[in-house]
């Protein structure tokens, strides 16, 4: 097994062309526990964190730029970006512990497609892009087109994630994560849910989305959940409605972690508890305060 | 954490009781300390094993051969390089024993070993292991007590009758025997109390979860004399064990004992010391065998899963009238569960007129159990204390009123046979009702719990050997890997026994050939049993020392007397003689001074543990946060109370995680679903509030220095104390472990839709 640490994209993608058995990592936070459990050795390791775009996070005017490889602890130390965004982070921050924080990423959290990944719940909700790169060019997708199943994704061979684009969000707007582990920490998610809410000034929701994680093969969002909120307040009826939809959409397995009903009951109950806590943060927000100039 | 001085007459301590820096603790910090896994020979080999991936079959063949020739391969072992104890006459224990290291006709479950190899480099042992071809025939397997008992169920080991049952049986069981306690009239008994509950409880099995996995190194040399190191709770029983398998004397066999990162009764037993050897003996090189956690898992531990059902009678006013119970426990594939100890201790803090306990050890497809910290009582307890609760709640008595109504006392009698001497049960009672915990109020979905619970503590047999040395201080060597910490509380007892400051003492833990020979570091008996043999071997010194003086002033020992480290002439005509200047003189008064100490501990005082627990249950998803815990417990004597405090909270920690989440999850087809810390959820820090302690003390009359064992008691009551808690938050009765989210929000969902929740 080769390491290879390419220091740009371009080098990247051809290191790739020229190792098709080869496989890509950033924090190999996932790759090397799966490595040790047996699963066999690919021909190359390309490290991903040696490519400075992949690694920095920054404020590009109309969207943040963070990117693939850059450790979570980064981004719960931004401070901009956590008060813009508190649920994408706190998402981030829930991976395993301080120690697997100062490696995983969110690229490999994404690409690692597991259904529970934390992460991907908040960026979905956020709608954010993902910029591939691959020997065809660069091109971008919606985080939520992403994983295509348990451990399937539908980059093509030879492809990486260079980014992700993270538009700013308009005023009143707040976003949450929650997810159920039977533990405090160090624990996957047996349900996740990620919701952003943007208020209009009669406090009724302007817009809503809401994901789902750890209930499907992939993270999906909730589109019933999303139309009950539209239009209206946040009140028991609209959230009794979230619930339900959210129950609605999931489509889980029976396993060790957590039953199908176990697993349906208590979606409905974390994007409901998700939805209060976005919409509470969009009430409170500042968020598009240095765009339109209101303060609040 | 206060400490309750129950002791009226002050002993007026210098060094027990004081919370010196342990002397291991700089090598435990600073990484240099060297656990199972640390050894390092030159020429050593690295060792992989070879497991079952079935639960149960026949072994049809094995085949080597291709193993053999790959490369680095050195030496690989299977059943059949192994002595046949049957032939030797040995007797059922050590046969299991045998058979559980390594399997010979059949694999009794997932994990069980079949094979090992020897290579140059581990990775060259892991993929010679995979070369080995094993053809088995797959047969049907039994996982739980209920299974292992239908009338068709799969024979583990055919030709087993059930002992102990009248008439004798004639078929085949994979019940091992069964176990009764008796006392008085029960019906007469039922037959006088005015509320009656009855409840069926299941536990599943849990690992004792060390963070260290097994590890063991031996070297054979050509004479045959086998050299293992290897982290244990007992290199002397480790040597013991190793040569029965390997089939030859003990003391052919060395055992020189690593650091240990945890045992709690897991490491009383060998794994791989014998495949080591045996791999050595055919490769001429030391060999090195270290498991994963996934084999920690499924080839070692756990402790039982368990069905039981209590029935216990009282009247409105809270006397106790009768019980019953009904106990299955899981022995894994060999037996031996602690069935016995569960019908022992379950009820031993009440005083029962009127009691029928039945156990039965059942054999099911699992890991052979292994001890657990008090193994047996904390799921029989769990049984007891929580239909106890629903007495309490039913007659509306405060659940440690009832409890002290009840409680055995000094010359009660035990259900299992002695009269109870000095115990401090009642003034664990009443440490946890005054304590400011037991008062604070509760909010919304919130509950507390309360429950006890008796281990008896082990006494056996302990040797130590102290050495003054040439400056005046003394060297302590004892035979009990130190698992607690227990070279500090051996200091601080010999410095007390000297009256010289603790850090003059240097207490070492010796191999099987440098010290006499000791039991295991189990039952909590090493404080007592040890801290004995250590204590006579230091008054030997000092006798020695006396003598040495009386020579040397050419008086009468009687007319000299010890004082602080130093021999005095009673008539102060002379100037003390400290112990180094009785060291610098030893030439002129017979040589070097060394005293050994070797005893069967007497004395032994049992223990008790109440415990009050605070939960809050969230309604809608099923998670238990456990808010307050307080722990008071028996210590008799406090040796080292940071220590005893620290037994206290592992104890009450561990049993926390048993009661939330903890279990092995199995397949249909027999394996192990969650081999992992991952998804075999021990508790994590911030899981859990600080464990607050009290250290009650009454002293044990049988110990030198009032010492009981600390170590177990406190895994016995918490399953009980936090399944009372939540059953207090929701209104429903918990009765199956784990108390995992799913579970709890199944039976509140049950309650929400007209049941009783369970
Ligand atoms: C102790 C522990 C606790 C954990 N706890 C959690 C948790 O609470 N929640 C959670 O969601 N996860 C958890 N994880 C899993 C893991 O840490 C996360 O999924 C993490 O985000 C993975 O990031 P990484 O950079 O380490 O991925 P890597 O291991 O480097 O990669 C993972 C996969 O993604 C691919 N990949 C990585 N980067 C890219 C890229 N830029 N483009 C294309 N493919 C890429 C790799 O080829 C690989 O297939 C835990 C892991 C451990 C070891």
């Amino acid at each position: 097994m080769k390491y290879l640490a390419p220091k740009t994209v371009e080098e990247a993608t051809t290191l790739l062309a020229e190792h098709p058995g080869a496989t890509v990592f950033a924090g190999a936070t996932d790759v090397i526990p799966q490595l040790k459990a047996g699963r066999p050795e690919p021909e190359a390791l390309v490290d991903l964190k040696k490519i400075s775009q992949a690694v920095s996070v920054s404020d590009e005017g109309g969207h943040w730029s963070i990117g693939a490889a850059t450790a979570t602890a980064k981004l719960t130390g931004n401070k901009a970006l956590a008060a813009e965004f508190p649920g994408l982070v706190e998402a981030a921050g829930l991976i395993g512990s301080d120690q697997v924080q100062s490696r995983a990423t969110l690229g490999g959290n994404l690409c690692n497609a597991s259904p529970a990944a934390d992460s991907v719940p908040a960026m979905i909700a956020n709608g954010m892009r993902a910029v591939i790169a691959g020997p065809g060019g660069t091109r971008t997708v919606a985080v939520e087109d992403i994983p295509t199943g348990p451990g399937s994704t539908q980059l093509q061979p030879g492809e990486f994630v260079v980014s992700f684009e993270l538009d700013h969000a308009p005023a009143r707007t707040g976003d949450a994560y929650l997810r159920l582990i039977p533990r405090t920490e160090m624990d996957i998610a047996v349900v996740g849910a990620g919701v952003r809410i943007t208020l209009d000034d009669a406090g009724n929701v302007a817009s809503a989305t809401v994901a789902i994680g750890a209930v499907a093969p992939t993270a999906r969002r909730v589109p019933a959940a999303e139309e009950a909120l539209v239009g209206n307040p946040i009140n028991d009826t609209t959230l009794a409605a979230v619930a339900e939809a959210a129950s609605a959409a999931c489509n889980p397995i029976d396993d060790k972690r957590g039953t199908i009903a176990y697993r349906r009951q208590v979606a409905g109950v974390l994007a409901r508890r998700a939805v209060v806590a976005a919409a509470e943060r969009a009430a409170a927000s500042t968020n598009g305060a240095s765009n339109n100039g209101e303060t609040r | 954490m206060a400490i309750i001085e129950q002791d009226t007459t002050n002993p007026g301590f210098k060094w027990i009781g004081t919370r010196p820096i342990r002397p291991d603790g700089y090598e435990k910090v600073t990484g240099k300390a060297r656990f199972g896994a640390d050894m390092m020979l030159p020429g050593q080999l690295e060792g992989a094993v070879l497991r079952s991936p079935h639960a149960h079959a026949r072994i049809v063949s094995i085949d080597t051969s291709e193993a053999e020739t790959m490369p680095g391969v050195k030496a690989i072992v299977t059943g059949a390089d192994f002595p046949d104890l049957a032939e030797a006459g040995a007797g059922a224990a050590d046969l299991d024993l045998a058979v559980n290291v390594i399997a010979r006709d059949k694999v009794l479950y997932e994990g069980h070993v079949v094979a090992a190899v020897a290579a140059d480099t581990r990775k060259q042992a892991q993929a010679a292991i995979k070369a080995i071809k094993v053809n088995y025939e797959v047969l049907p397997h039994v996982l739980t007590v209920d299974e292992a008992m239908a009338s068709d169920a799969p024979i583990l080991h055919p030709g087993t009758r059930t002992k102990n049952v009248e008439p004798a049986p004639e078929a085949d069981s994979n019940v091992i025997s069964r176990v009764v306690q008796q006392l008085g009239d029960l019906d007469a008994g039922f037959a006088a109390a005015d509320v009656v509950v009855e409840r069926t409880f299941t536990t599943k099995p849990v690992h004792q979860g060390y963070i260290e996995p097994h590890a063991a190194v031996a070297d054979a040399m050509p004479n045959g004399r086998v050299h293992v190191w290897c982290s244990s709770q007992g290199h002397f029983a480790m040597r013991t064990m190793t040569a029965t398998v390997l089939g030859c004397d003990p003391t052919r066999i060395k055992v020189t004992p690593a650091e240990i990162g945890g045992g709690f009764g897991g490491k009383l037993s060998i794994y791989l010391e014998p495949l080591a050897g045996r791999l050595s003996q055919k490769s001429g090189r030391p060999v090195r065998i270290v498991m994963n956690r996934d084999e920690v898992f499924k080839g070692t531990g756990p402790a039982s899963g368990t069905k039981i059902t209590v029935k216990i009678g009282a009247t409105n006013d809270g006397k106790l009238t009768a019980c019953q119970s009904w106990l299955g426990y899981e022995a894994g594939a060999f037996a031996g569960s602690p069935v016995g100890a569960a019908t022992m201790t379950m009820i031993a803090p009440y005083q029962f007129e009127n009691l029928l306990l039945e156990g039965y050890d059942v054999v099911v497809n699992k890991p052979k159990v292994a001890a657990y910290r008090a193994p047996g009582a904390p799921m029989a307890a769990f049984a007891v204390e929580s239909v106890i609760d629903e007495i309490a709640q039913k007659i509306g008595m405060d659940p440690i009123e009832l409890r002290l109504k009840n409680a055995s006392v000094e010359g009660s009698q035990a259900a299992y046979g002695p009269k109870f001497p000095k115990i401090g049960y009642v003034e664990t009672l009443e440490a946890i009702k005054n304590h400011p915990n037991y008062q604070i109020p509760l909010g919304p979905n919130q509950g507390r719990g309360v429950a006890s619970g008796f281990w008896f503590n082990a006494g056996m047999n302990s040797s130590a050997t102290v050495h003054l040395n040439e400056d005046g201080n003394v060297t302590v060597i004892v035979g009990s890997p130190d698992i607690g910490g227990s070279r500090a509380s051996m200091a601080l007892m010999a410095a007390e026994t000297f009256g010289i400051d603790v850090a003059r003492v240097q207490p070492l833990v010796g191999d099987t050939e440098t010290v006499g020979f000791n039991d295991v570091t189990g039952g909590s008996r090493t404080t007592l049993a040890t801290g004995q043999a250590v204590t006579e071997a230091c008054e030997k010194v000092k006798v020695d020392l006396m003598a040495r003086a009386a020579k040397t002033w050419n008086c009468d020992v009687a007319d000299v007397e010890w004082v602080d480290g130093q021999v005095q002439k009673l008539d102060g005509s002379e100037p003390p003689l400290s112990m180094a200047k009785l060291a610098r003189g030893w030439g002129r008064t017979g040589g070097p001074v060394s005293a050994t100490a070797s005893l069967n501990a007497r004395g032994v005082g049992s223990a008790f543990s109440t415990q009050v627990c605070d939960v809050e249950v969230d309604p809608e998803t099923g998670i238990v946060r456990v808010l307050r815990y307080l722990t008071a417990q028996d210590a008799g004597r406090a040796i080292h109370p940071s220590y005893v405090e620290g037994q206290f909270q592992g104890g009450v920690v561990q049993g926390i995680g048993w009661a939330l989440n903890e279990e092995y999850v199995h397949t249909a087809e027999g394996t192990m679903d969650n081999p992992s810390f991952l998804d075999y959820r021990i508790p994590v820090a911030s899981d859990l509030p600080m464990i607050d302690t009290i250290i009650v003390e009454v002293p044990n009359p049988g110990h030198p220095w009032g010492v009981r064992g600390v170590g177990e008691v406190g895994i016995v009551p918490p399953l009980a104390a936090v399944a009372n808690a939540v059953s207090n938050a929701t209104g429903c009765r918990l009765t199956d472990l784990p108390m995992s989210p799913m579970r709890v929000l199944d039976a509140l969902n049950q309650k929400s839709n007209g049941g009783n929740g369970h």
